[in-house]
């Protein structure tokens, strides 16, 4: 039994898986930072993966094209940021409590729709096939590791190119210092001319864009099949990791790979024939979110304005 | 004559309650409307779905005992939502406290065998109490002495908590015959008794609103309750005063666990009767909507839990007669949730004068 | 000074209400080229709003603003910059986690290219500072730095911008006596290069020693126009509160001559939020009778020394006693029950904004058996109590059942103070007991400190007002960088002596 997991077939497979499984987690996480370093929290992008995932899906379905699929996905989950900002920017909402409130509602909107488009039979419509790997030449040829990171789909790649690019922009672009500015001192932004409203509106929209691909993804690139159930905790695992990374890119690359191990070696062990039921794999990753939060990520500090809304001020 | 009616519009009393009490009626008919427009997006009659849901929620003696029946765990839950939410503490893991206690008292309802129901109705409730108890107090005790944020754990222990709950039900819990995610009956002894003959209404349900009167009481007229508004209004100045934080958010969520447990083992052992995988169609997360309608007053929630039973209670007619599908309801206390972010809480922050004025 | 013909701007009819509260009424300010131009006024008399109003931060009700002739429409501090008008707001505008550079850049850069150009920044701003004179680490965290190097980096920022208008908002209020006379070299550099300021304060000797003219307001009117060398201290203090500005204070001494130690502190070391030392090895006593004042530019430890002998904060090393009770660590109920008074520096953390008069004063006393039973509150209790102290302590609420958050600044400290001081404690810590508040509310506050000392309770004062740790302490300990650097007794205190012990090593390099 033991050889199950040393062999170099097992040990490829759960590493590839690992990835696959971790990329949905950087999307929505880098997202969600962009959103959060700007002084909104969205607490809601567990629920905008949903509502993305059956957007891409459904897009999909319709078009056969996974482009639009993944368009759609993000343009869905950009409505949505935006909810969140007019609440936050417009109307100085509170944004534990809002974030819950959209939550709620997209799983209730894809649970809707899902039933008022496919109906409630059993044969349920499916992806002939998700997004196909694009070995990269040479590379892909390296044992175990040409197999896990060389041979992946398309958003795996950009997902990789994103964390050092979303890393430069908020280092080397004055867009990325604005936004930090925003998030730490929205008065001190104020008054050096930045209008602190537009760009919290942006990098929410942002955030929910990013939360709406990474949920397009489950759909498209791992499952091939919609289910009302199928994101699992994914936009809160984001949120750990987020906080595990110190709202950092690749502190959050890191992270998701913790959570994608998790995710891989749920579905590696039933697969095997382990005694364990089900239900106790299935607990697993959230058994490591607890664990990651419990030794990890403890009063993390995060940027100043986090949820505080923007008023100019009397004196 | 006018002039009383202006004198009593202009009261305190008013103030404190009327224009309060219309702007929930309000958040709560928005809400309705928009979900409306999305119902005829997805082409059915509003108009019909909604009246499908209020006949068959208030239609007769025994929809209305049905709602009531359903607006029973909603009503404990949401009491425990608002003690967490007025102390600021973000409990979102009513559903799986809610489960725990469920647990809880099915163990003791199915392997107690023996005892009278004056002794095993009140143990088996008891043991919800302490099932919820339990599970609010392991996210509480993590942010009291680790500070690890509520929002993650509570809900990861929602998750943990159903998956736990299914597995009893498959395996060592399981009935032997039906075998189908569901627990062995609970002896009849721990069965908490009609009191509408014909109908579901049980006495769980005057308990409940006992319960609700006392949690008004605790809030308004206690040193806890004083403490928990203290702390949730201004943590710092609270501090300051002598109040310990720490020790308030404890005995918070340890009462708010404790209440959802017992929604938990009232619906056991008052309509279940037995052990089933996913009992709660969700009580513990509409508890959320269900405190924020009630603005986080006692009172309030009693009026909203009716509302959101109703919702439940209506659904399954709604999708059979008008098509619409039962997720409506979630989308509805979504939209409720977002509309009571901006109007009913109250933040702390000085800013908040201006926006409300 | 220089040239002083033209008029650089020109405010007029400037109208500007908050809610009900009318901030600036029919208010025509005037700033002429090259001129140093004070605008004198007390807490809340509308200096600060009406040039935010001038630098794009709020808009008037009414009112126009003529730049070089011109009117203008100043919608946001972006067009006040493009106006040529900078202003160096009290409460830094900056970003802590930010660098200067970071800083200094921050909203010019989006405009003119999509990526940062540091270099290019870093060399105009060393150029900049050499000619001023304002030496600064470009790199460097604004965290890292003191007090008076980030009022160097926004007048940095606002000379990058290359105004032509600076602003002063209570410029010297953060800083020591050396810094302030550094500072008012730099101002002289800026209009012999020629800028036009505006200096705002409440001080009238600096007002008198730095000002070409001087604009009074008081209750958002303009009381006077004056030129500095034609008026006097007296005559703009006149003006400034509307009748003799000395205060009234009562100094009593302690009646009864037998003094003991009522708080012992020994070698205290506490640690900031950021984890540095913030107190070091601390030692002091205060006796019964005596306040001591602690006098120090804010920032030097005086936050995490309070908040260490109120329980709020982790001592990392040393103890403290209260009437001989070792009660470092304790909790802060402990520290409280042990008679110890409390007057946090920050209002918002001793009062619950949403709360009623009554539960703001029970806050501290809820619990104990004259005002609950088994938990249960006396409401009837809670409330002919709070009634008393209201009326005993003058502050002034539509009733007990007014809701805080109305109170205005004064009478919320009032509530504050009659809390605390109806307790009755042995050990009174008050940090900055008048900060932000009224002139009346002041004397009176201050009053009830020394009656308190008359009656033999001990009161640890800590307080950047130089004049208010001279005019109530007995003793004075002087705080810089977390250590205490000199004791004076009332006698022999100065302002130049604790001045020079405020700045520390510093002047001595």
């Amino acid at each position: 039994m033991i050889e199950q997991f040393t062999s170099v077939v097992f040990l490829t497979g759960f590493l590839a898986s690992m990835i696959r499984m971790a990329t949905p987690i950087v999307i929505v996480a880098l997202g969600e930072m962009v959103t959060e370093r700007s002084g909104i929290m969205n607490l809601g992008i567990e629920g905008i993966v949903w509502i993305g995932a059956f957007a891409g899906f459904a897009t999909t379905i319709l078009t056969g094209s996974y482009i639009w699929g993944f368009l759609v996905g993000g343009i869905v989950g950009i409505l949505f940021g935006l909810i969140m900002s007019v609440v936050a920017v417009e109307f100085h909402g509170h944004q534990i409590v809002a974030g819950l409130g959209i939550w709620i509602l997209c799983n209730g909107l894809s649970g809707l729709l899902n039933r008022s488009i496919f109906g409630i039979s059993t044969e349920r419509p499916t992806i002939v096939a998700t997004l196909p790997t694009i070995p990269i030449p040479g590379l892909s040829n390296i044992p175990i590791i040409g197999e896990t990171l060389f041979n992946q789909n398309i958003i795996v790649y950009l997902t990789i190119l994103a964390v050092p690019l979303i890393n430069f922009f908020f280092k080397e672009i004055s867009w990325g210092l604005n936004i930090d500015a925003v998030g730490e001192q929205p008065r001190a932004a104020d008054a050096a001319g930045l209008r602190v409203g537009v760009i919290r509106t942006l990098s929410a929209c942002f955030g929910g864009f990013l939360a709406g691909i990474g949920g397009a993804y489950l759909p498209l690139a791992l499952y091939s099949i919609y289910t009302n159930d199928i994101s699992t905790g994914l936009g809160w695992m984001a949120i750990v990791v987020l906080v595990f990374g110190k709202w950092r890119p690749w502190g959050i690359l890191g992270g998701a790979l913790i959570f994608g191990a998790a995710n891989a070696l749920k579905w590696r062990l039933q697969n095997t024939d382990l005694p364990l039921p089900y239900q106790i794999t299935l607990m697993l990753p959230y058994l490591v979110t607890l664990v990651m939060v419990i030794f990890f990520v403890r009063g993390g500090s995060g940027p100043s304005a986090l949820a505080k809304p923007f008023v100019r001020s009397e004196n | 004559m006018i002039e009383r009616i202006q004198n009593l519009l202009h009261s305190d009393q008013m103030g404190k309650w009327v224009r309060p009490f219309f702007t929930q009626v309000l958040i709560v008919l928005l809400a309705f409307v928009l979900g409306g427009f999305v119902i005829l997006g997805i082409g059915a009659d509003p108009i019909a779905a909604y009246a499908a849901l209020i006949k068959s929620a208030f239609g007769n003696v025994n929809s209305i005992a049905e709602t009531l029946v359903k607006a029973c765990p909603l009503l404990l839950a949401g009491l425990a939502i608002t003690l967490a939410f007025r102390a600021e503490f973000w409990n979102i893991g009513a559903e799986g406290q809610l489960y725990m206690g469920g647990v809880l008292a099915a163990v003791v309802g199915i392997y107690f065998t023996g005892l009278p129901p004056a002794v095993h109705i009140p143990l088996a409730l008891i043991a919800g109490v302490l099932g919820g108890a339990i599970a609010g107090f392991i996210p509480v005790i993590l942010k009291a002495k680790l500070r690890v944020n509520e929002v993650i754990t509570t809900l990861m222990l929602n998750y943990i908590i159903i998956l736990f709950t299914s597995y009893l039900d498959q395996g060592p819990m399981s009935d032997p015959i039906i075998k189908a995610g569901i627990s062995r009956r609970l002896l009849e002894t721990s069965w908490i008794p009609i009191m509408i003959k014909g109908t579901r209404f049980h006495w769980g349900i005057p308990l409940a609103l006992l319960i609700t009167i006392l949690i008004a009481f605790l809030l308004s007229k206690t040193m806890l309750g004083f403490q928990i508004r203290a702390v949730g209004e201004n943590a710092r100045a609270a501090r300051v005063a002598g109040v310990s934080i720490n020790k308030t958010i404890i005995w918070t969520m340890i009462l708010s666990g404790a209440l959802a447990g017992l929604a938990g083992g009232i619906e056991i052992s008052g309509v279940q009767h037995r052990l089933i995988e996913r009992f709660s169609p969700g009580y513990g997360f509409l508890a959320i909507a269900v405190a924020l309608v009630g603005r986080l007053s006692p009172i309030g929630v009693i009026f909203s839990s009716v509302l959101f039973a109703a919702l439940i209670a209506g659904a399954d007619t709604m999708q059979r007669v008008a098509g619409v599908p039962i997720p409506v309801v979630y989308l509805i206390e979504g939209l409720v949730i977002i509309f009571a972010s901006i109007r009913s809480i109250r933040i702390r922050s000085p800013f908040r004068r201006k926006v409300t004025a | 000074m220089a040239n002083t013909t033209g008029v650089a701007v020109k405010m007029v009819n400037i109208t500007k209400s908050f809610g009900s509260v009318l901030a600036d009424d029919q208010v025509n300010f005037e700033l002429l080229h090259g001129e140093i131009h004070g605008l004198l006024g007390e807490n809340g008399a509308g200096k600060t709003t009406l040039m935010n109003i001038l630098y794009g931060l709020h808009q008037p009700d009414s009112g126009e603003i003529i730049i070089q002739g011109e009117k203008k429409e100043i919608s946001s501090p972006h067009k006040a910059v493009e106006e040529g008008i900078g202003m160096v707001h009290q409460h830094f505008m900056q970003i802590p986690t930010l660098t200067v550079i970071d800083n200094v850049i921050l909203g010019l850069e989006s405009l003119n290219s999509f990526k940062l150009n540091r270099a290019r920044a870093r060399e105009r701003l060393v150029q900049i500072s050499k000619i001023y004179g304002l030496q600064v680490d470009p790199d460097a965290c604004i965290w890292q730095l003191s007090i008076g190097d980030r009022q160097r980096v926004e007048i940095l920022k606002a000379l990058y911008r290359e105004v032509k208008i600076l602003i002063l908002d209570e410029p010297t209020s953060v800083l020591t006596p050396q810094e302030t006379t550094e500072l008012f070299h730099t101002i002289r550099k800026l209009v012999d290069a020629g800028l036009s300021v505006v200096f705002i304060t409440h001080k009238l000797e600096e007002a008198m020693s730095i000002t070409d003219r001087v604009t009074v307001l008081r209750d958002g009117k303009v009381v006077a126009t004056r030129k500095t060398q034609d008026t006097n201290k007296a005559e703009l203090a006149c003006f400034m509160v509307g009748r003799e500005v000395l205060f009234r204070l009562k100094r009593e001494p302690y009646e009864d001559k037998q003094k003991y130690e009522v708080l012992r502190v020994e070698n205290l070391t506490v640690k900031s939020d950021r984890g540095s030392l913030a107190v070091r090895d601390v030692t002091f006593n205060v006796q019964s009778g005596e306040i001591v004042g602690i006098a120090g530019v804010d920032g030097n430890g005086q936050t995490e020394l309070v908040q260490a002998l109120t329980g709020l904060r982790h001592v990392q090393g040393g103890s403290f006693w209260v009437d001989g009770v070792n009660l470092t660590n304790a909790s802060p109920r402990e520290i409280l029950e042990h008679k110890v008074g409390h007057i946090p520096e920050e209002q918002n953390d001793a009062l619950v904004a949403n709360f009623t008069l009554i539960e703001n004063l029970m806050l501290n006393r809820h619990y104990t058996d004259e005002f609950s039973k088994c938990g249960i509150l006396d409401q009837g209790k809670m409330e002919s109590r709070s009634r008393e102290l209201i009326r005993q302590y003058d502050v002034k609420a539509s009733s007990e059942k007014a809701i805080a958050r109305t109170l205005s600044g004064g009478n919320k400290q009032k509530l504050i103070v009659a809390r605390e001081i109806a307790r009755d404690p042995r050990l009174l810590v008050a940090a900055h007991p008048t900060r932000g508040v009224d002139i009346g509310a002041e004397e009176s506050i201050r009053n009830l400190l020394l009656e308190k000392r008359r009656q033999g309770g001990a009161i640890l004062l800590v307080s950047t007002k130089l004049d208010e740790v001279l005019s109530l302490s007995d003793r004075i300990l002087v705080m810089e960088k977390g250590r205490i650097v000199g004791e004076v007794t009332r006698e022999e205190a100065d302002i130049e002596k604790i001045g020079l012990l405020m700045a520390g090593t510093r002047t001595t390099t």
